[in-house]
């Protein structure tokens, strides 16, 4: 047995990083295997975190400060886990390295970038804008390396990029990579999607115009998003003056997510709070079941709710359907309080697509999961974050930390006690 | 230890073709007497890592100045153990921001000359070192003491438990059945709490020591040599603890503040935990009995939010009570004839729960209505009457019951007990409390367990309204938490968040005037004062800010790669422009906020104004007012300030930080008066990791209003 823990931890998200950092400021040594080309996660596609409306970098800096400080971790980005065997002190994981095409010698100065000719859909803006094949995935990504997308990079450009580094930095055939690696326990981060809202006819996402999704609208309204942090409507780029939330689509609905996605109301409250501070006369609309703020974040609920253009109207939406003279969309619902029935016209309408774990579409072999894709814990297999259950940011770092102590007894703890 | 200093040029990422490399050459060679000055077309690469190596081994270079790229990429290339290593960001702060060839060169002097004075000033940190122990105390013995006890006895760390009743169980001794975990709820909807095993566990814990009826009277010393003072059936003990788990629990809220919902005017209006004593005492029967006559409870009225969600009572959501309410529904429903009706403003049963409110919804004897409570009438016959408005039954509406349960809330213990008796200059509990309506918890997001006293570890009600399967979460995080302190203060290193931090404060106590500042301000209380009034430093409980390094007057307060006269000596080795229409300006930033922000910009080739130049501070906590006269009496024009945004939702990793540096500026006033100078000359401003775009603005306002002002009169002097 070696003297030390060795935690394999699958997804470098919020989660995955809190159980890293904190495994391996105990003594562990800690692998992180990340399926982006960057550490993050869904919260490095947050504009900000309620209730503080503080920026999600700010704390992702701290941890990445403790990543680069500590020799006990070591991260491999676009990878996943192929395989797991054997148990409890002694797993055999099988990693597969995806091809960067970008080495180590990069040096983050875009010159690859510059001199790249094809374009792809930016999937860190969901596809809201382009950037180029050869890109950094963002202006703060961590590690500043950059990316050749192998779909959009067809070879046809004259290896524009290969000239371009000066620094041996490009590598167009670069192939998988296997690395076997033993570990003693596992803890599985792999997080969320969010819900496909093209399932949910009634909606109109990907049919009636200006109708988005709530991760959209952290991309739309964040500095480094695709319109620069302006709130304007996809269609013709007018500013969002009118605004509707359409609360738990998908969520709590037997047809689609069973289960309440923790998230959705208090992110649309604090999308609210984004709209109306860019757009002072901007009115918006929020469409629930029930209003979800526990414990302490009841006040911030009642921040949003005291502002005169904020409705809250308890009601499920029953349709969203296009202006006919112009790209406003049309809301319908019941009031559920009065009976009235609602047709509301407005610029945008932000579905609050719930939280679909990572598990209900790609299950990592030798976890075990529960029907919807939540993960289950297993001897020596501990998940956490919103990959075993929805939750918020806060709560994931509190559980992440508290899934460490569990891998750690696992192993066989050797540096412990007096 | 001898220093030796080796200074890096790095001529990539455009640097060769931008700047003048061998007057930079020159300039360390011949001004800044560094003995060993090289340049690279790449450092990063092998063959410029392999060139500092070998001078590490052949040439003693101990001490390495890289004059490259940010220290926030190339972090694994330029990793040198066993020498300090100082990053100039060349490529950003002197190239890829500046406009101007001419700029670039005088920058990139300026960045040289001001990081090799700070690392010829600076020294190889060494540990921390004193006598530890790795004992856990754990204060309460309810579900979330207990697993934290278990957690971190389980790896072997001793642990010292004190629970204040005669038996450990907490809130869960008084529970009739709870909630099943589960991944989807079926029947059984409702299970024995097993509190019992749990307990036995406990109390037969090797590891474990266990005082009940007992309370910590004093918390003395600091994280890995505490001392606790332990009263226990009269007699006291001290103990010595490592660091603390404080699982002191909660209360419900006071009832007797909710007679307009008729508690204490009506025999049958209880609170939810009454409504337990009575399950346990007649639900093993199958019915549910009112404690007016005895008489079987057939319709059971349920009023969620009793006091929660209320200006007038508790401004937050306890959490729990929706769940418990849909749980006691069931205790109602053992007898199928008895009909539960819960009456909500907004059901919260958030993730999984959702499927145990559903089995709820789908039970015809449990009726769940939202709307307003506005009181609690008698209906006769023994009965009463729920009065509702805007509900879904209609406007306004009388509910009959023969019993009345509230759903009150969770009141933290710590609201108005510090709980600990820390002996801190600053008080006996944490600090901040009312800005979690007395919870004890943390202020960052990202850190959920990192309150402002090292060592000490919330969980469970305490920290925040929870139910009891995540209370049992939230124990083992801040076992963990407990853990990771006990052995970083073992090995003479920072906690979180500078957990690679070997430095500590290391004050010249010759000098010290016992004027306080110190002690008042650090954020962390750390800093204690004897009889006399001399602050001693207590390096456990330290996070490294050097809030107490800016508070100093007398400048005493050092860290060995971070001190007063290394931030002064940069300020004072920069270039003071002789044009008049020309000022130098110095921005300190914050390291983890603002400068990153600035790496972006320039990552992004911003332009910044050639005016300033950028120092990197650990928190802005930590500006000494004596860095202003340094620069003024230089001839620097003005001084920008970039830290965290403060008040209530307060970015600033150590708190106070840039309030304090805010607070310090308003008292600048009578030092730029002795120097004849404007106030306006200093200024700050809050600035998030993510407002890099605002930089340019910021920093170019802020040059205007120095033109305006006019040079300062020292130029030239």
């Amino acid at each position: 047995m070696p003297d030390v823990n060795r935690i394999l931890v699958i997804g470098g998200g919020f989660s995955g990083l809190t159980t890293a950092v904190d495994a391996a400021e105990t003594g562990a040594e800690v692998i992180v295997v990340e399926k982006n080309p960057y550490l993050g996660g869904r919260v490095a596609q947050l504009n900000k975190y309620f209730p503080k409306l503080c920026p999600p970098l700010c704390g992702l800096e701290i941890n990445f400060r403790r990543i680069k400080t500590n020799a006990n971790i070591a991260f491999h980005t676009m990878a996943e886990v192929e395989s797991i065997s054997g148990g409890p002190g002694d797993y055999n994981v099988t990693i597969k390295a995806n091809p960067r095409y970008v080495n180590d010698n990069c040096v983050a100065c875009n010159a690859c970038a510059e001199a790249c000719p094809a374009e792809r859909p930016n999937d860190y803006n969901f596809g809201m804008n382009t950037s180029k094949a050869a890109y950094l995935p963002f202006n703060q990504a961590f590690p500043q390396k950059y990316v050749i997308d192998a779909n959009y990079c067809k070879g046809d450009c004259g290896k524009a990029c290969l000239d371009a580094c000066k620094y041996n930095a490009i590598d167009l055939d670069m192939k998988p990579e296997a690395i076997n690696i033993k570990v003693d326990s596992i803890v599985a981060a792999t997080g969320w999607n969010p819900y496909d809202a093209k399932k949910m006819d009634n909606l109109g996402f990907g049919n009636v115009k200006n109708v988005i999704t709530n991760m959209m609208m952290e991309r739309l309204s964040a500095p480094n998003g695709p319109t620069g942090g302006k709130i304007i409507r996809p269609s013709d780029g007018k500013p969002v003056q009118s605004i509707a939330f359409v609360q738990c689509a998908g969520s709590r609905d037997e047809k689609h997510l069973p289960f309440c996605s923790y998230i959705c109301c208090l992110a649309s409250l604090k999308q609210t709070t984004y709209i109306r501070e860019q757009n002072p006369d901007s009115k918006a609309y929020i469409f629930y079941i029930d209003i979800r703020t526990p414990g302490r974040y009841e006040k911030f609920f009642w921040k949003v709710k005291e502002d005169q253009n904020v409705s809250l109207i308890k009601g499920k939406v029953a349709k969203i359907t296009q202006d006919v003279d112009s790209d406003d969309v049309i809301v319908e619902a019941e009031d559920m309080l009065t009976g009235n029935k609602i047709r509301t016209k407005v610029d945008m309408v932000v579905l609050a697509t719930g939280m679909e774990p990572a598990g209900a579409s790609n299950k990592v072999k030798g976890v075990k999961y529960n029907d919807d894709g939540f993960a289950l814990a297993g001897p020596g297999i501990f998940p956490t974050g919103c990959s075993k259950n929805p939750m918020d940011v806060a709560r994931s770092g509190q559980d992440a930390t508290g899934a460490v102590i569990k891998a750690i007894a696992a192993g066989n703890f050797k540096g412990q006690g007096r | 230890m001898e220093k030796k200093l080796g200074l890096y040029i790095c001529e990539g990422c455009s640097i060769g073709e931008s700047l003048n490399i061998e007057k930079l050459t020159n300039i360390g060679k011949n001004a800044l007497k560094v003995p060993v000055v090289k340049s690279h077309f790449a450092l990063c690469g092998k063959e410029g890592i392999d060139l500092i190596k070998n001078d590490i081994q052949s040439e003693g270079v101990n001490t390495i100045v890289l004059a490259a790229c940010s220290s926030r990429i190339k972090y694994e290339e330029f990793d040198f153990p066993g020498s300090l290593v100082e990053r100039i960001p060349l490529r950003e702060l002197a190239v890829w921001v500046q406009e101007e060839k001419s700029e670039m060169q005088i920058a990139a002097e300026d960045y040289i000359k001001m990081h090799v004075i700070k690392a010829q000033k600076g020294d190889i940190p060494e540990p921390y070192m004193m006598e530890t122990v790795k004992t856990i105390l754990v204060i309460g013995g309810g579900m979330a003491g207990m697993s934290s006890a278990l957690q971190s006895a389980n790896l072997g760390y001793p642990v010292v438990l004190v629970e204040k009743e005669a038996q450990l169980g907490g809130f869960v001794n008084k529970l009739y059945k709870k909630i099943p975990t589960a991944e989807y709820y079926t029947e059984p909807l409702i299970v024995d709490t097993e509190i019992d095993k749990v307990v036995k566990e406990v109390e037969s814990h090797p590891n474990i020591k266990v005082y009940k009826s007992a309370k910590v009277e004093k918390t003395d010393g600091q994280p890995g040599a505490y001392d606790v003072t332990i009263s226990s059936n009269g007699s006291e003990e001290v103990v010595k603890i490592g660091a603390i788990v404080l699982a002191a629990g909660w209360r419900p809220y006071d009832a007797t503040k909710l007679d307009h919902l008729g508690y204490g005017k009506f025999k049958d209006v209880v609170t939810n935990i009454e409504f337990e004593e009575i399950a346990r005492k007649s639900g093993n029967k199958g019915k549910i009995t009112r404690p007016s006559d005895g008489k079987e409870a057939k319709k059971v009225a349920f009023i969620q939010c009793a006091g929660q969600r209320d200006p007038n009572h508790l401004s937050y959501c306890s959490a729990m009570c929706c769940a418990t309410s849909l749980k006691q529904a069931k205790y109602v429903r053992q007898n199928q004839d008895a009909v539960a009706m819960i009456l909500y403003k907004d059901i919260r049963t958030p993730g999984r729960l959702e499927f145990y409110y559903k089995e709820a919804q789908n039970d015809a004897g449990v009726m769940l209505t939202k709307g307003e409570v506005t009181g609690v009438s008698d209906a006769g016959r023994g009965n009463l009457y729920v009065e509702m408005e805007n509900s879904l039954l209609g406007e306004k509406v009388n509910v009959e019951a023969d019993l009345v349960v509230l759903a009150t809330g969770v009141v933290p213990a710590t609201l108005d007990d510090p709980i600990l008796n820390l002996q801190y200059r600053q008080g006996l509990g944490l600090p901040d409390l009312d800005l979690y309506d007395g919870f004890a918890d943390s202020n960052f997001i990202c850190f959920q367990y990192e309150t402002r006293r090292t060592g000490v570890y919330a969980a469970g009600c305490v920290r925040q309204p929870m139910n009891m399967a995540e209370a049992q979460e939230d124990a083992a995080g801040a076992a963990l938490k407990a853990v990771q302190c006990v052995e970083h203060v073992a090995k003479g290193i920072a906690v979180h968040p500078r957990a690679w931090d070997m430095t500590y404060p290391d004050p010249f106590m010759q000098r010290c005037t016992s004027c306080k500042r110190c002690t008042e301000e650090c954020p962390f209380g750390a800093i204690d004062e004897d009889e006399k009034g001399t602050p001693f430093f207590k390096p456990g409980r330290c996070r490294r800010c050097a809030t107490c390094m800016g508070a100093c007057p007398e400048r005493i307060v050092s860290f060995k790669d971070y001190h007063v006269d290394m931030i002064g000596s940069m300020l004072k080795n920069a270039s003071v422009p002789e044009d008049e229409d020309e000022p130098r300006i110095f921005v300190l930033c914050c390291e983890n906020d603002a400068y990153p922000a600035v790496d972006t910009a320039a990552l992004q080739k911003i332009k910044i104004n050639h005016a300033v130049r950028f120092v990197q501070l650990r928190c802005l906590g930590s500006t000494n007012l004596v860095w202003i006269a340094d620069a003024f009496s230089r001839g620097v024009d003005g001084l920008l300030l970039l830290g965290c945004k403060y008040g209530e939702n307060y970015q600033c990793h150590f708190a106070k930080g840039s309030e304090l540096a805010n607070y310090r500026l308003g008292k600048v006033q009578e030092t730029l008066d002795r120097l004849q100078l404007e106030a306006d000359r200093v200024q700050m401003v809050q600035l998030a990791i993510d407002e890099y775009e605002k930089i340019p603005d910021i920093i170019n306002e802020f040059v205007d209003k120095v033109k305006e002002i006019g040079p300062n009169p020292f130029k030239g002097f």
